[in-house]
């Protein structure tokens, strides 16, 4: 039988939110191939997080303890990874794509000698020449178009998935599965590169991922200046900034707050796109957001085609409109 | 101490300009018409960081890429902005490399120049943008990697202390020689290339390695390129996610007005 295998990641004891999307999307699969989903779960005391994962459909855990994995170890994880798969001989691996799991997935598929698709936002199966593949989808350069992308002949198939791009289900605590201790098999030599210490860093950005209302500048921003005008915008709409490469590139916005498919994925209530043509890989970040609103000076932007309420002209004297309508709303409030 | 520092660079499209490239829907190839090929920006940050190592504790810097003849530049203006030794790794065999392939021929490339303490990348390019190479660089060379990659210490001939970014914080992680560490953007600010570098960057010569140097280090043709990529390309098609958009047209007070009463109305706001 068919074996999808989701590496789950913890940190702090708490699963990854991605590693749940993943689980979610792995039984999906596994329901075409009519196979199973199996976890694995690298970390110590973390019992707990196996149940979880079977209460979001897994059906094997394999579980890693040892207090020497309490934080992630480039070497041993990816060695632990690997050898499991090796013998499992799974058909399908999902990685959430964190910034770890971009880490782990590259090294363990090198190690087995298979392919590995980056940053999927559709993953399905489809028959080719009477063999089931898994169909791994990836925006492709600029314009409105995608790419399939299969790994024929190697197996495991294995994919990265970025957070926010795939949905979790619904968790049944009742669910059964089976939790299987692995010893892993690894001296203090493997520890070429070791981790010391997870330092959390304040941030004041708060859950940008859950946030309501993201307002998000592009290049046309250059015409303003910089981001002033959106920041003032966010301001007024209690939202959070964010934005395109050409913004990050220019040091307008923080890394982390880089929409699209070398950044992050966000779905909020409202997304305003403000000065930016809509490029794929910049789209692809937010395409699951309620309302989309797009104000950009060129009208046959493709932003607009997948904008919700789209207005054409000067950011520079639009925003500022936008701004004072909303502060006089407010103040009637 | 004398640390021998390899940096694997890339040429890619000027990001400034991907809004002219396109896919041919019938090839699945990219068009890239007109769109500059520079240095991948976060490769700079990685050659600057191999320089400022050299300032600080001497060595040799050398950088290598793997790419068309043309791919050449980006070995000319790493050595514009100081750096001693470059190679090429260049062959039809090459084309259509997956991240797997071309980390294996990576991988043979720096192996023929000889022993080295460092290898540097930027943590991902700007076309791709896959970040996969770095780690299964490490793999085929049997090294250990650090990606994501915010500060640099280099403590003794032998390792260096790193911070490694994460979601809200960052890893303290030591890591032993040989060893692949890939950069972000914030590691450092890095310098221009000087009239001088550029008129030494002139005499120097270019290492040209090709599918035999791969060969040499146990790699078959049959491994390289396309041939060699476990990943394919299925099909490029047309998106198509697209929204009815409703147009709100008028004087920048109207839409305003239009606009904030129309995201009352659907409790956006």
């Amino acid at each position: 039988m068919k074996e999808i295998i989701v590496w789950a990641e913890q940190r702090n004891g708490r699963l990854a939110e991605v590693s749940r999307e993943i689980i979610t999307k792995a039984v999906d699969l596994a329901e075409n191939l009519e196979g199973t989903v199996s976890a694995i779960c690298i970390g110590d005391n973390c019992t707990l997080l196996g149940k979880e994962l079977i209460s979001y459909g897994a059906d094997r855990i394999f579980l890693v303890e040892d207090s020497r994995l309490v934080l992630y170890q480039s070497n041993v994880y990816s060695r632990v990874v690997a050898d499991i798969l090796f013998e499992r001989q799974p058909d399908i691996v999902l990685v959430g794509g964190t910034s770890i799991g971009m880490d782990i997935a590259p090294r363990v598929a090198a190690r087995l000698r298979t392919g590995l698709t980056a940053h999927c936002v559709d993953l399905y199966i489809e028959p080719i020449d009477g063999k089931d593949q898994l169909i791994q989808v990836i925006p492709g350069w600029g314009g409105a178009m995608m790419v399939k992308i299969v790994c024929p002949e190697h197996r495991p198939q294995m994919a990265t998935i970025r957070p926010g791009v795939m949905e979790k289900g619904q968790p049944d605590s009742s669910r059964k599965g089976e939790i299987i201790p692995v010893i892993p098999d690894f001296s203090e030599d493997d520890f070429g590169a070791k981790t010391l210490e997870l330092v959390e860093e304040e941030s004041n950005k708060g859950s940008f991922e859950d946030t309501d209302i993201i307002i998000s500048g592009g290049f046309g921003l250059y015409s303003s200046g910089g981001f002033a005008l959106i920041e003032e915008l966010a301001d007024a709409l209690h939202g959070e900034v964010a934005g395109t490469r050409p913004a990050f590139d220019h040091d307008w916005i923080a890394e982390d707050r880089l929409i699209g498919q070398s950044g992050k994925n966000v779905r909020p209530k409202l997304f305003v796109s403000i000065g930016a043509s809509g490029a794929m890989h910049y789209t692809t970040g937010f395409m699951k957001s309620k309302i989309i609103v797009a104000i950009d000076k060129n009208p046959s932007a493709p932003i607009f085609d997948i904008a919700d309420i789209g207005i054409v002209g000067d950011l520079n004297q639009i925003v500022p409109c936008i701004i004072e309508e909303l502060e006089k709303q407010n103040n009637q409030d | 101490m004398s640390l021998r520092i390899v940096v694997s660079i890339k040429q890619v499209p000027d990001p400034e300009h991907f809004d002219k490239i396109s896919l041919d829907p019938h090839t699945g190839s990219i068009t890239r018409t007109g769109v500059p090929l520079v240095t991948n920006p976060l490769d700079r940050h990685a050659l600057e960081e191999a320089l400022i190592i050299k300032e600080q504790h001497g060595g040799l810097v050398y950088a290598i890429t793997m790419g068309p003849p043309q791919a050449r530049k980006v070995i000319e203006d790493a050595f514009a902005m100081g750096v001693d030794k470059g190679a090429i790794l260049c062959d039809q065999l090459f084309a259509g490399a997956d991240t797997f392939a071309t980390a294996r021929i990576l991988s043979a490339g720096i192996r023929s120049l000889g022993d080295y303490d460092l290898i540097l990348c930027g943590n991902d390019t700007v076309d791709g943008a896959t970040g996969q190479v770095p780690a299964q660089l490490a793999e085929f060379l049997g090294v250990p990697h650090v990606t994501h990659v915010r500060k640099i210490d280099v403590l003794d001939e032998k390792s260096a202390a790193v911070e490694r970014s994460i979601e809200g914080g960052y890893l303290k992680i030591e890591v032993q020689f040989p060893a692949v560490i890939s950069v972000l953007k914030n590691i450092n600010r890095y310098r221009l290339p000087t009239v001088m570098g550029i008129v030494e960057a002139a005499g120097k010569e270019i290492v040209e390695l090709d599918a035999s140097t791969c060969r040499e280090f146990g790699i078959g043709n049959e491994e390289m390129g396309m041939k060699g990529s476990p990943t394919k390309v299925a099909e490029v098609f047309q998106s198509t996610v697209k929204r009815k958009v409703y147009m709100i047209e008028g004087e920048p007070e109207d839409v305003a007005r239009k606009l904030v009463r129309n995201l009352r109305e659907r409790q956006s706001i």
